[in-house]
């Protein structure tokens, strides 16, 4: 990845956040926290990972994507948006009453959407249901999915860990986001889901640690996926993340798991992505 | 009854998509360690590349045949009735339901008939949490016949369908010409003086009960109602005016059930006294099939008792 491809994508990924502010701050709730910890992985699968047509959304080749922690939609509608498969001015209707922006993704009133989610653990499931069709059918199409470390308590998550070893599903990629918190405080104490390297290593899968906020550390760990081809072994990614990510005062903080920035805080957030944006573009 | 031929609808249902996969190549088979009981095997000896054995996890496997309908093809998903409505259900609600995905369910082990093995096994809510998910066409196979029409028929239908089918060999009623649609009721038996509306393996019972009732002079109507969800509305009101009196049959809890989808429609449109027979509120236990039929009124005799009495209270 040259220099400028990845400012590139650290741009994109300021306007992901901004996405991501603006939807809550419309909606008055939703889940900032775990989608700015995300915002990152969003930015690099769909700008440079995943093959995506955001004009024709549901082109039966092209690469799947399933939110498992659904909550963090305003994460996936703000990069969707980003890329074009909607407009940007639509986010903040995140949640309202004539939206197709519902409060858990869509598949169906959303564009890009490709599984309805939202209930912990099942997306990952859905996910290798996909990763399953396309071995079935010959098919080269790749699935991504994101679940929570909050999520890895679901036991449908270890069932679906199975079940996508066990069919050899090279073609699987699971990102985990192991920002360290969720919504009844840090993910250690609420229910320790450690060490999470060697339960998914212990099931069959692949597993790479990296920082999620590191666009050469994913570059290499897509690599290495695409290099796991007809291996037999689903990938997982690790990445660790900072809940909140880019907003100083949501940074780390569980209050910003479930909760809306106000007036003031919403420009506040926004000037500070704004600073990040200018800084960025200083070296362009 | 003894010259006819009797055959579980799990046989059937295996049979049936062994057929259907010949047919049809985005036709996928799943099933979560149960396949010589569910008779999905049958189909797995014919197609071993389209059968995804998905091990004891219910809740996975319905979230992947949620995902596989996603990439075009039409997946059957099978468990026991207790496992895969009842253990899966938030999953079937949530991610086949709530998606109107193209997902087939078909349960075996429906009812208290499952016998021996018990209540842990004896699911007799299925209709109750299937029908209550929005969009969710929901059936119970009568016959051998009927399966075969009602799995083709669901293969063609685009959405989720939940078809309840049964451990214990039934007697074959139907002709094979026998013609079939989801959401319309089959008259088995026409009658004046009271109604019997019921599905599953129940509708021989009454097809016997209806007899015994002739005898005593009382005309019985026999309605086989395989499509709970969507009822069929306009058939019950018929034989609501017709006859004046009904009772409803099936091997489920009176509660939730095909007794309660009538009773809520009656209500509303044509007030009518109703007796529902099924499983009262209450376990099932261990024992023979037809033993345990018996005790719970399930039978003939039991159904043309209570029709006489609803006949005579008028």
């Amino acid at each position: 990845m040259t220099i400028d491809e990845k400012k590139e994508l650290q741009l994109h990924a300021v306007a992901v956040r901004e996405g991501i502010l603006t939807s809550a701050h419309g909606a008055g709730a939703g889940h900032p926290g775990g989608s700015l910890s995300a915002a990152d992985m969003f930015t690099y699968l769909y700008f440079r990972e995943m093959r995506v047509d955001s004009k024709n959304p549901k082109n039966p080749n092209r690469d799947r994507f399933v939110l498992s922690k659904g909550h963090t939609a305003p994460g996936l509608y703000s990069v969707l948006a980003e890329r074009g498969f909607f407009p940007k001015e639509d986010l903040p209707t995140l949640r309202h009453i004539d939206s197709y922006l519902q409060g858990h993704p869509n598949m169906h009133t959303v564009p890009g959407v490709d599984m309805s989610t939202g209930s912990l653990g099942q997306g990952i499931s859905a996910a290798a249901g996909m990763a399953k069709g396309a071995k079935y059918l010959g098919s080269d199409i790749n699935t991504y999915t994101v679940l929570g470390d909050g999520e890895l308590a679901e036991g449908q998550v270890w069932e679906a860990a199975m079940f996508a070893a066990h069919y050899k599903l090279d073609n699987f990629c699971i990102i985990v986001d192991l920002n360290g918190l969720q919504i009844s405080g840090e993910t250690e104490k609420v229910m320790n889901t450690k060490p999470v390297d060697e339960k998914f290593a212990s099931f069959g899968c692949d597993v790479v640690e990296i920082d999620g906020h590191n666009f050469d550390d994913m570059e290499s760990a897509f690599e290495r996926f695409h290099e796991n081809h007809g291996s037999g072994k689903p990938t997982v990614i690790l990445m660790h993340t900072v809940k909140g990510k880019g907003v100083s005062y949501m940074e780390n903080n569980v209050e910003w798991h479930g909760k809306a920035p106000n007036d003031e805080e919403y420009e506040r957030g926004m000037a500070e992505l704004a600073a990040i944006r200018a800084e960025l573009e200083v070296g362009v | 009854m003894s010259e006819v031929k009797k055959i579980a609808t799990r046989d059937s249902y295996g049979r049936a998509l062994k057929e259907l996969g010949e047919n049809h190549e985005d036709v996928v088979v799943l099933d979560a360690d149960l396949g010589n009981a569910t008779k999905t095997l049958i189909f797995q000896k014919a197609f071993p590349e389209r059968y995804f054995e998905c091990g004891i996890a219910e809740a996975n496997m319905v979230t992947v045949a949620a995902g596989l309908s996603t990439m075009g093809l039409v997946p059957f998903a099978s468990s026991f009735a207790m496992f895969a409505a009842g253990r899966a259900f938030e999953q079937v609600r949530n991610s086949i339901g709530y998606p109107h995905l193209n997902v087939k369910i078909g349960a075996t082990h429906g009812g208290i008939s499952v016998g021996e093995d018990g209540a842990s096994h004896q699911c007799c809510e299925d209709f109750a949490l299937m029908r209550s998910i929005p969009g969710m066409t929901v059936m119970c196979a009568s016959d051998d016949v009927e399966v075969k029409a009602m799995v083709k028929a669901a293969y063609e239908l685009d959405g989720p369908v939940y078809m309840r089918f049964s451990r214990f060999a039934t007697p074959v009623y139907h002709a094979e010409d026998y013609s079939f649609e989801i959401g319309k009721g089959e008259t088995v038996v026409d009658g004046s003086d009271i109604a019997i509306i019921a599905n599953g393996i129940l509708v021989p019972e009454a097809i016997e009960a209806a007899k015994l009732l002739r005898a005593d002079g009382i005309s019985a109507r026999v309605i086989n109602m395989h499509t709970i969800k969507p009822l069929d509305d306009e058939l019950v009101l018929k034989a609501a005016a017709e006859c004046g009196r009904i009772i409803t049959l099936e091997e489920h809890s009176i509660i939730g059930g095909l007794g309660e989808a009538v009773c809520s429609l009656l209500s509303e449109k044509l007030p009518t006294l109703v007796k529902r027979i099924g499983i009262d509120d209450r376990f099932g236990h261990s024992g023979p099939a037809g033993v345990l039929l018996k005790e719970f009124g399930l039978c003939a005799d039991n159904i043309s008792a209570q029709a006489k009495r609803l006949v005579e209270r008028q």
